[in-house]
């Protein structure tokens, strides 16, 4: 596994090509990427800020719970921290697995629980000022207030 | 006793500081301090807020112990933009890059 917070911009070529293996069928890769607008409203650039520890901890323990969960062989997960311009990588996950099916189902489930459960946010900023992004709410089990 | 308090995301700014150390009573769980901080902010900003001790996801029954690490954590909101509600907390100007 190679999981992994940086603040340089991500390979995702070479991250992808040290992920392959001989038994591998697939390699299905999730890149996120700056958007240039929120409804509308021109995107100027993002700041991350993490729980560094905490999150990285967090996405070490989603990718092991994916490989049980999905049978996949291996996952990288990096994210990158500080300012990020559009259509730079935030975010990129890859699943190395023997069929493409199971591949696909925990690429999805690790972008969709990472956005809920690991501690990173980011600021918008746009011409006319700046937003924290209200993420989705945490799930039950994490929120008992 | 006393904690240390960790602020992230708008509650870094809206305290206006990364962290505190905090002095609570022997016997504080999470819960007595989710009270205690639920009155210093506004509600916006409380809404499914989540608190972590020594890093992990803590239930308000957790009891708090000296010099545990506490931190709050407002809704994440990493990965790419995704296609979510935003809040509604317009700060004062944009910062000059």
């Amino acid at each position: 596994m190679q999981i992994a917070i940086v603040r340089e911009v991500i390979d995702a070529g070479s991250i992808t090509a040290a992920l392959k293996a001989g038994a591998d069928g697939a390699v299905c890769v999730f890149d996120g990427i700056v958007r240039d607008n929120t409804r509308g409203r021109r995107t100027l650039y993002l700041d991350y800020e993490a729980y560094e520890e905490m999150a990285l901890n967090q996405m070490r323990n989603l990718a092991e719970e994916a490989i049980a969960k999905f049978g996949v062989r291996d996952i990288a997960v990096v994210h990158r921290l500080g300012r990020l311009y559009v259509g730079e990588s935030s975010v990129l996950i890859a699943v190395a697995s023997a069929h493409r099916g199971a591949a696909f189902e925990a690429c999805r489930w690790l972008i969709d629980t990472l956005k809920k459960t690991v501690p990173i946010w980011k600021k918008e900023q746009f011409e006319d000022g700046a937003v924290w992004a209200d993420g989705e709410p945490f799930p039950e089990e994490i929120v008992r207030g | 006793m006393r904690v240390r308090v960790l602020y992230f995301g708008v509650l870094k700014e809206l305290f206006a500081c990364p962290s505190e150390d905090v002095e609570v009573e022997t016997g504080c769980n999470v819960g007595a301090l989710r009270k205690v901080f639920h009155g210093r902010m506004p509600h916006t900003a409380w809404k499914s807020m989540a608190i972590a001790v020594n890093q992990e996801y803590a239930g308000d029954e957790v009891l708090l112990h000296e010099g545990d690490e506490v931190a709050l954590l407002p809704p994440v909101s990493g990965g790419a933009p995704g296609n979510v509600p935003w809040k509604k907390i317009i700060l004062p100007s944009p910062r000059t890059v």
